[in-house]
C-alpha cells in the first residue's frame, strides 16, 4: 500500500508541477466555457434576442402599413424598412436574418383573394441560409401580423367598404343560391354599408375595433425552482470540463507510453509490485487528477459565473467520481492500444473530439437529428454532460444521477478490462 | 547468490535466448559480453522478473525469481539501458520514489537516498532536476536509483551507453566499491574493454547461447596463441600469399584474415615475429604496417564465433 501511495503521490506531484498541464486543463476550459456561456446568456438584463429583419413595403396600402407597424412594435423583431436592393444586400452579408418584401397591390389583392383564391398575393421572404432556423419564426409572426392588419383594416378602414362591395357582388352573382336567402344576405350587407356611411368621423369617431389573437401565452422557463434562473454557463462548463478532462486522460495514456519508451516502466515493473498495484495506482492517480480538475473548474464556474448545484450535491459528487474513473480508464485504454506516443496522441485527440461533439459538449444534443441523438446514447461523454446538467441548472434529485453514473461506471469497467486484456506487459 | 539455469525465451519463431546458464557470487562482477542482439538484455529481463522464461530458472539465494510482488525482487537492483528517470523530479525525488517502491520510508528512506547520492557523487545536486544534468550525471543517477534499497544483486544493462570516458571511469569506481561491499553484479556490455577492466568472470553470449564462460585469463588461454601480430600488406598482395605455408614458420600458432589484414598468432613475439616478416619478404610481399599485441576478448570472440564482436 505504501508503494501504491508513493506512485499516486508521484503522479500528482508531476502533473501539478507542469504549468502546461494546468494551463491546458484548467484555464482553457474556464475561458472557453465562459465564451460559450456568454453566447447563450439571455438572463443578463438584455432580454430575449431580437431577430433583425428588413421589410420592403412596395404597396404602401392601408393593410401593408398596418402590417409594417405591427412588426415594428413586435419585441421579437428588430425591423429596418429599406428598399428592395438594400434589403437583399443586408441578407447577403448576413446583417439581417431575412427580408420581407410586401408587393405592390398587396392590400387590394388580399381582400379580393377572400372571394377569389387565385388572386392571392405573395410576400417574398429572402433568408440567410446559415440562419434557416429563424425562417419559421419570421413566417409565423408574419402570418399573425398580416391577419391582424387585414382584420383591422377591414373593420376600421377603407378595406371594409371594398370587402362589403365584393361580398354584395358575389351574392348577386351566386346563381344557385335560394332566392329568399340571397335577399336576406343582401339586406344584411346593405345595412352594413349604410351603417359605415352614417358613422361619425373625426373626434366623434368611436375607438377603432382591434381584432387580436383570441388567446395569450404565459411563457415560463422550467428551471430548478421558482426563483432560480437558467444559467447558460452551467451547460458550457459541463461540456468544456468534460472535454478538457478527457484531454487530461489522453496525457495519462501517452505518459504511460512515454514511460515505456524511457525505460521507466521497466524500472517500475522490476520493483516488487503486483500488476494490479501498478495499474491501480495509475488509475487512482488519473481519477484523482480528473476529480481535482473538475472541482477547480466548477469552483471557478460558481465563483465567477454564478453556476450552482441546484440539484443533489450527492448526485453531483457521484457523477463527478464516475466521470473521473471513466477518464482514468480511458487513459489506460489509450496506453494499451497505442504504439508510439506521437501517433497515439493524434488519434486520441481525434477520438476525444468526436466523443465530446457527440456528447453535446459543443452543441446541445437535442439539436442533433433523431438518429444521431440515438447514437449519442452510446457515447459516455453524453451521459457525463447530461449528468452535470441534471445536477446543476436542471436541479434534479439524486435519482436523476443514477443512470449517468451507472452508464459511466459501465464504460469505465469496459475500458479498464479491455485495457488490461490488450496491455503488453513484457513489451 | 545468483544461479541461472538453462534459460530459454522465444519470440515467435525467433529464439532470443537458447540455453543460458551462469552464476554470480557475492563480491563478484560477472560480465555478459556479446554483440548487439545477442540476447543479453532479454537475459537480464528474465533475471529481474520482467520477462518470464519459457523454460529454465533464475534463483537468488535459492529462491526463484517470479514476477509481480515476488519478495525476492527486493534483493535485486536494476539499472536499465535507458535513462529511466523522471526528468521533472529532483534527483532526491527520484530516489525517494524508487526507494518507496521497495518499502522504504521515513528516516531509513532519507538515509538511503543520501548514501546512494553520495556514492555516485551527486550529493550536492540532490535538489536539482535530471534535465539539468549532463549525460554522465544522469547515468550515475540511474545507477543510484537502483542502489537506493541496498540490493544484494545489481543488474546493469549496458550502463555506460553514451557516456564520456571520465564519467565511465567514475561509474567503474562506483561498481568496484559495490563489489568491495559484497554485492553481486551482472554487467552486460558489448565493449570488451569494459569487460576486461571490470569483470571477474565473463560470459560470452552469441545468438542467445553461452559461447564461453570463464575468467579473463581463462578465456585468453583458450586462444591458440597468447599474442599476435597484425600485418597489413599492399593491396591484393595478401590474397596471393599462400597462408597455409606461413603456418609452417617456427613459432606460428595460427593464421587468420581479419578485414584487410593477416593476424598471426604466436606465444613468443620476440622470436617469431622476425621470422614471419622474413617469410613475407621471401614471398615478395611488401609489408606496409605491422602491429603486435596480446590476445584480447575480441580475439577470443573471433576464435569462438568466427565473427568480430562489433559485426
Amino acid at each position: 500500500m505504501h508503494a501504491v501511495l508513493a506512485l499516486i503521490r508521484n503522479d500528482l506531484r508531476l502533473y501539478f508541477s507542469s504549468r502546461r498541464a494546468l494551463l491546458m486543463n484548467i484555464l482553457a476550459p474556464i475561458l472557453i466555457a465562459a465564451f460559450f456561456g456568454s453566447l447563450f446568456d439571455s438572463d443578463a438584463g438584455k432580454g430575449p434576442m431580437r431577430i433583425p429583419v428588413a421589410v420592403v413595403d412596395l404597396d404602401h396600402s392601408e393593410v401593408s402599413t398596418r402590417v409594417l407597424a405591427a412588426m415594428q412594435s413586435d419585441s421579437a423583431f428588430d425591423i429596418q424598412e429599406l428598399d428592395e436592393a438594400a434589403a437583399g444586400a443586408l441578407v447577403k452579408h448576413g446583417k439581417v436574418r431575412a427580408s420581407v418584401v410586401i408587393p405592390q397591390g398587396f392590400g387590394e389583392r388580399m381582400i379580393a383573394a377572400i372571394f377569389d383564391p387565385a388572386r392571392k398575393p405573395a410576400i417574398a421572404v429572402h433568408y440567410d441560409p446559415s440562419q434557416s432556423m429563424t425562417l419559421a419564426v419570421v413566417n409565423g409572426l408574419l402570418v399573425q401580423h398580416v391577419l391582424e392588419g387585414l382584420a383591422q383594416s377591414a373593420l376600421n378602414g377603407g378595406a371594409g367598404a371594398q370587402l362589403l362591395s365584393g361580398a354584395r357582388a358575389r351574392l348577386a352573382d351566386a346563381g344557385t343560391m335560394n332566392e329568399e336567402r340571397r335577399r336576406r344576405l343582401l339586406a344584411l350587407v346593405d345595412d352594413a354599408q349604410r351603417a359605415r356611411a352614417a358613422a361619425p368621423t373625426g373626434a366623434a369617431a368611436p375607438a377603432p375595433v382591434r381584432l387580436q389573437l383570441p388567446f395569450t401565452t404565459n411563457d415560463e422557463a422550467v428551471t430548478s425552482g421558482p426563483d432560480a434562473h437558467y444559467n447558460s454557463y452551467a451547460h458550457a462548463f459541463a461540456g468544456m470540463g468534460v472535454q478538457f478532462i478527457l484531454f487530461m486522460g489522453i496525457d495519462l495514456g501517452v505518459g504511460l507510453l512515454l514511460a515505456r519508451r524511457l525505460g521507466l516502466w521497466k524500472r517500475l515493473r522490476a520493483a516488487p509490485l503486483s500488476r494490479a498495484a501498478l495499474i491501480g495506482a495509475r488509475m487512482a492517480s488519473g481519477a484523482l487528477i480528473a476529480l481535482i480538475l473538475l472541482l477547480v473548474i466548477y469552483a471557478a464556474a460558481m465563483a465567477l459565473f454564478g453556476v450552482r448545484i441546484e440539484g443533489s450535491v450527492a448526485g453531483f459528487a457521484a457523477v463527478a467520481v464516475a466521470f473521473a474513473l471513466l477518464t482514468a480508464s480511458f487513459g489506460l485504454l489509450i496506453a494499451a492500444l497505442g504504439r508510439t506516443p506521437e501517433a497515439t496522441r493524434g488519434l486520441a485527440v481525434f477520438a476525444t473530439l468526436l466523443l465530446v461533439m457527440l456528447g453535446g459538449a459543443w452543441v446541445p444534443s437535442f439539436l442533433f437529428p433523431e438518429w444521431l441523438q440515438q447514437v449519442s446514447r452510446f457515447v459516455p461523454s453524453r451521459w457525463a454532460v447530461d449528468g452535470f446538467d441534471a445536477m446543476t441548472w436542471r436541479g434534479l434529485g439524486l435519482d436523476a444521477a443514477l443512470a449517468p453514473v451507472a452508464v459511466m461506471l459501465g464504460f469505465a469497467a469496459a475500458f479498464a478490462l479491455l485495457a488490461l486484456w490488450r496491455f503488453d506487459w513484457e513489451e | 547468490m545468483l544461479n541461472v539455469t538453462d534459460l530459454h525465451k522465444r519470440y515467435g519463431t525467433r529464439a532470443a535466448v537458447a540455453g543460458v546458464s551462469f552464476a554470480a557470487a557475492p563480491g563478484e562482477i560477472v560480465g555478459l559480453l556479446g554483440p548487439n542482439g545477442a540476447g543479453k538484455s532479454t537475459t537480464v529481463a528474465m533475471l529481474c522478473g520482467l520477462v518470464q522464461p519459457d523454460t529454465g530458472q533464475v534463483t537468488i539465494g535459492g529462491v526463484a525469481v517470479g514476477d509481480g510482488r515476488s519478495a525476492v525482487k527486493r534483493r535485486i537492483g536494476l539499472v536499465p539501458q535507458d535513462l529511466a528517470l523522471y526528468e521533472d523530479l529532483p534527483a532526491l525525488g527520484n530516489l525517494q520514489l524508487f526507494g518507496a517502491l521497495y518499502g522504504l520510508s521515513g528516516p531509513t528512506l532519507r538515509a538511503r537516498c543520501t548514501e546512494a547520492l553520495d556514492l555516485v557523487g551527486l550529493g550536492d545536486r540532490a535538489r536539482d532536476k535530471p534535465r539539468t544534468f549532463s549525460g554522465g550525471m544522469k547515468r550515475r543517477l540511474n545507477l543510484a536509483c537502483a542502489l537506493v534499497h541496498d540490493p544484494d544483486l545489481l543488474l546493469l544493462d549496458e550502463p555506460t551507453t553514451g557516456v564520456d570516458p571520465q564519467s565511465r571511469n567514475a561509474i567503474f569506481d562506483n561498481l568496484e566499491a559495490l563489489r568491495r561491499r559484497g554485492k553481486a553484479l551482472v554487467y552486460t556490455t558489448h565493449y570488451m574493454e569494459e569487460a576486461e577492466r571490470l569483470c571477474d568472470r565473463i560470459v560470452i553470449i552469441d545468438h542467445g547461447t553461452v559461447v564461453a564462460s570463464d575468467t579473463l585469463q581463462g578465456l585468453l588461454h583458450r586462444l591458440p596463441a597468447s599474442a599476435s601480430i597484425e600485418i597489413t600488406t599492399a593491396a591484393g598482395a595478401a590474397e596471393r600469399a599462400d597462408l597455409a605455408a606461413l603456418g609452417d614458420v617456427t613459432g606460428v600458432k595460427s593464421v587468420a584474415r581479419s578485414g584487410g589484414a593477416i593476424v598471426v598468432g604466436m606465444d613468443d613475439p620476440g622470436a617469431t615475429a622476425p621470422a614471419v616478416l622474413a617469410w613475407f619478404t621471401g614471398q615478395g610481399i611488401a609489408v606496409r604496417h605491422f602491429r603486435s599485441g596480446q590476445g584480447t576478448l575480441e580475439d577470443v570472440f573471433l576464435a569462438l564465433t568466427g565473427r568480430q564482436l562489433r559485426d
